[in-house]
């Protein structure tokens, strides 16, 4: 085919698949797994920055009890609402595998693209399509039902954007299902000689975990949010008690995708930090096979636990009860990555540069996410905390404190691959720092604002019940004090983004292996071929054998 | 096979680049193809599960709604299925034979069929339309107890879903069609041919679970 002729001219010295073709139409058109990942990322960071601008927004309204902005509480109701939908829809379900996972996942394998190239780039159009939808909906219309969607308020009552965001919600779940079906084929088909499953990266077995979820959680929510569109647009009453259909349901079938989706997110930061912490340690993996089948076990039973987000709903005390014990099992393996990431620093010759102290900030804040998602998962604890700051608190320490963290950690550890450049690396280390403390300012506060019994999603809290005066004036001080740690973190943010273009730019070359890794995206050039490998690579032997401590360990 | 010879080398023509070889490439096709069904199943199951909680809430709405709808035509549609999935499996037989004529024949039945089933679920629709038999706020029917306006909701939910995957269906049989029109399969190269049978088989598969629990189950 006429692809054999370009293989030939793209070896030629000094071509790698940044300049091997030009122009807007051959990376909008292109089949490349490392020009896709490269969109995926530039998309995924931009509406990062959409719902984290809206973020600041929702923490300078809460500055003071009677807002302090001056907008509106439907207002506010919708920067909540697209905040959250954004980061969850468009930002942090495809993060890590669609980003830095498309790119790396071949280049790990030792192959030259995922299985099916098109599929691979129709999943980024339909990314495209189902963004283009929630932009609709900022412009056009409107969306304040929160990015759960609950019937019955998105039935009736809510704004028009419901049919818009829903559809492009739906629109990115086949996006995903043909980002997972991708990855498990490409894992189970296009491994090098010699790459074993027990010598696949860590970051592989997650992958791998993530995409077992996307195929078959996915399909749910869509079916789901399809019924929604439905009964909104023709009131066929699926959901609606008013003509006789059942609200809880929609909760249990949101929640059998959304939970599960839990772990697309966390997954795969799990394997970065498996890669990151044993590469920066020099120190073999403790528990490979611990970690790998963890990934797999988390997956399975994350199915298996969505009701511990209905205690209140009104389902039966005996399945909350099962829901909770179920819940607690997750802890299990969760655990046992834990204790292997640390195992694995244990007389390790650790090196504290960037994508090391992001692992540390990884550990310590999933941690604390971890930990404080039991006090929501036991029942008598879950009543008095639902709907309260102590869960946004929990679920930011594991969603941005854990993923947004790990995928920080991911693109500074990979940086040097991606683009041929290095970053400024004392910048580094002082925007993680920054990063870090803004970060636990702003939420470590929200745990004690939640055991006091703020309530989420509120405009205002100057008329919470009849709320005393000394507890108005501690919620004020801490929802300020949050705030601040807000701005902290964004300055850091900005600040990563300035010395990474500035990288691009002016960064100094990147050698091919920077960190001394033994996996395959380092035994290729720094950035990447067209076709990623000169010549079928072969392995023979695991990823974390370093050779300057095999003895040490054997 | 001739353009194969053309690009010079030994490439099948359908051969992609990144793949070592071609029943590497077709096992992949294959493999991608089966969990692409299973996502399918799910995003049924959901479907189903919302059918048996509202058949909970109120057993007898759908009990006599149920009543209402035609088992002969429900039967009709399920022979002509289960046949259309008998000559699905035999133009999937014929290409692996290379038999490229036959498999154009055999998918030319095969969407007949199809057609012949959405023209009886033509007819068993306009039949429940006029009568009002109709989701939610549309349910004009009267005689039926509380919860039959549910039962028509998942009655044209679960059928309607499923008619627009035989529709999809109708779509990709010709695809296949056309290119089997160009001679294109071979006994080295026919997964594009297996996997729309297997998406035409869970299309019949879905419908052999809808049809005793919409129709036949008392």
């Amino acid at each position: 085919m006429s692809t054999a002729a370009q293989t030939d001219t793209a070896h030629a010295a000094g071509t790698n698949y940044l300049n091997a073709t030009k122009g807007l139409k051959s990376w909008i058109f292109t089949l490349d797994h490392k020009r896709i990942g490269i969109m995926y990322l530039i998309s995924i960071l931009l509406f990062f920055l959409v719902g984290g601008l809206l973020a600041l927004g929702v923490r300078a309204h809460l500055f003071s009890p009677e807002g302090a902005t001056g907008m509106s509480n439907d207002t506010y109701n919708q920067a909540f609402t697209l905040h959250g939908a954004i980061m969850t829809f468009l930002f942090i379900v495809p993060s890590i595998p669609a980003s830095i996972g498309n790119f790396f996942l071949p280049l790990m394998l030792g192959a030259k693209d995922v299985a099916f190239p098109k599929l691979n780039l129709a999943s980024y159009h339909l990314y495209f399509l189902g963004a283009l939808f929630f932009i609709a909906t900022i412009v056009f219309t409107g969306l304040d039902t929160g990015w759960t969607f609950y019937a019955p308020f998105s039935t009736d009552r809510a704004m028009n954007g419901v049919i818009l965001a829903t559809s492009g919600a739906f629109i990115l779940g086949f996006s995903s299902i043909l980002t997972g079906v991708n990855f498990i084929v490409t894992i189970h088909k296009l491994r090098a000689p010699g790459l074993t499953w027990r010598r696949l990266p860590l970051f592989v077995w997650s992958l791998y975990a993530t995409s077992i979820i996307y195929v078959l959680a996915t399909p749910v929510v869509g079916i789901t949010l399809l019924l929604l569109i439905i009964e909104r647009a023709f009131g066929v009453g699926i959901f609606d008690p008013a003509l006789g259909g059942d609200p809880v349901l929609f909760q249990h079938f949101f929640w059998f995708y959304s939970h599960p989706v839990v772990y697309v997110m966390i997954l795969p930061a799990f394997g970065v930090i498996s890669e990151l912490v044993t590469i920066h340690s020099r120190k073999h993996i403790f528990g490979y096979n611990a970690i790998a089948v963890s990934s797999i076990a988390i997956a399975f039973i994350g199915f298996l636990v969505w009701g511990h987000h209905m205690f209140v709903s009104g389902q039966s005390g005996l399945s909350a009860a099962v829901f909770s014990f179920l819940t607690f099992l997750v802890a299990v393996p969760t655990a046992i990555k834990v204790f292997s990431w640390v195992a694995t620093m244990y007389k390790g010759s650790i090196v504290y540069n960037t994508p090391m102290l992001y692992t540390f900030s990884f550990l310590f804040l999933f941690s604390i996410g971890g930990l404080t998602g039991l006090f929501l998962g036991a029942l008598a604890t879950d009543v008095h905390l639902h709907d309260t700051y102590f869960v946004v608190a929990h679920f930011h320490y594991v969603m941005m404190g854990s993923v947004f963290i790990g995928f920080l950690g991911a693109i500074h550890h990979w940086w040097p691959k991606m683009t041929g450049r290095m970053y400024n690396e004392t910048l580094g280390r002082i925007a993680c720092g920054l990063v870090f403390v803004g970060f636990n300012v702003t939420f470590f506060t929200q745990f004690v604002l939640g055991t006091q019994g703020m309530p989420r999603r509120y405009a205002t809290y100057h008329e919470v019940g009849d709320i005393e005066p000394q507890l108005l004036e501690m919620f004020t001080l801490l929802h300020q004090i949050s705030t601040i740690g807000s701005f902290i973190m964004a300055a850091g943010l900005f600040l990563i983004l300035f010395y990474l273009l500035a990288s691009v730019f002016k960064g100094d070359k990147a050698p091919d292996n920077p960190w001394g890794g033994l996996s395959l995206e380092w035994a290729t050039a720094s950035p990447p071929i067209e076709h990623n490998f000169e010549g079928q690579p072969v392995v023979r032997r695991g990823p974390y054998e370093f050779p300057e401590i095999d003895p040490m360990i054997k | 096979m001739s353009t194969a010879h053309a690009h010079g080398g030994h490439h099948h023509p359908f051969h992609a680049h990144h793949f070592e070889t071609l029943p590497q490439q077709e096992a992949s096709a294959r493999m991608g193809m089966w969990l692409f069904l299973g996502q399918e199943l799910l995003f049924f199951s959901a479907v189903f599960v919302a059918f048996f909680v509202f058949q909970y809430m109120y057993p007898e709405g759908f009990l006599e709604a149920h009543r209402t709808l035609s088992i002969p035509l429900g039967t009709l549609n399920t022979l002509v299925l289960l046949t259309s999935s008998l000559t699905m499996a035999l133009a999937v037989r014929n290409a692996q034979l290379g038999d490229n004529k036959g498999v154009v024949k055999q998918l030319g039945f095969t969407i007949a069929l199809a057609t012949v089933f959405m023209i009886v679920k033509y007819f068993e629709y306009s039949g429940k339309i006029e009568k009002g038999q109709l989701p939610g706020q549309w349910y004009t029917y009267e005689g039926l107890p509380e919860g039959a306006s549910i039962f028509f909701t998942m009655y044209f939910v679960m059928t309607g879903l499923h008619g627009l995957h035989i529709v999809i269906g109708i779509g990709v049989l010709a695809w296949i069609l056309i290119r089997a029109t160009k001679n294109q399969f071979s006994a080295e190269y026919y997964a594009p041919v297996e996997n729309v049978g297997l998406y035409w088989h869970l299309v019949d598969l879905i419908w052999i679970f809808l049809f005793p629990f919409l129709y036949l189950i008392e």
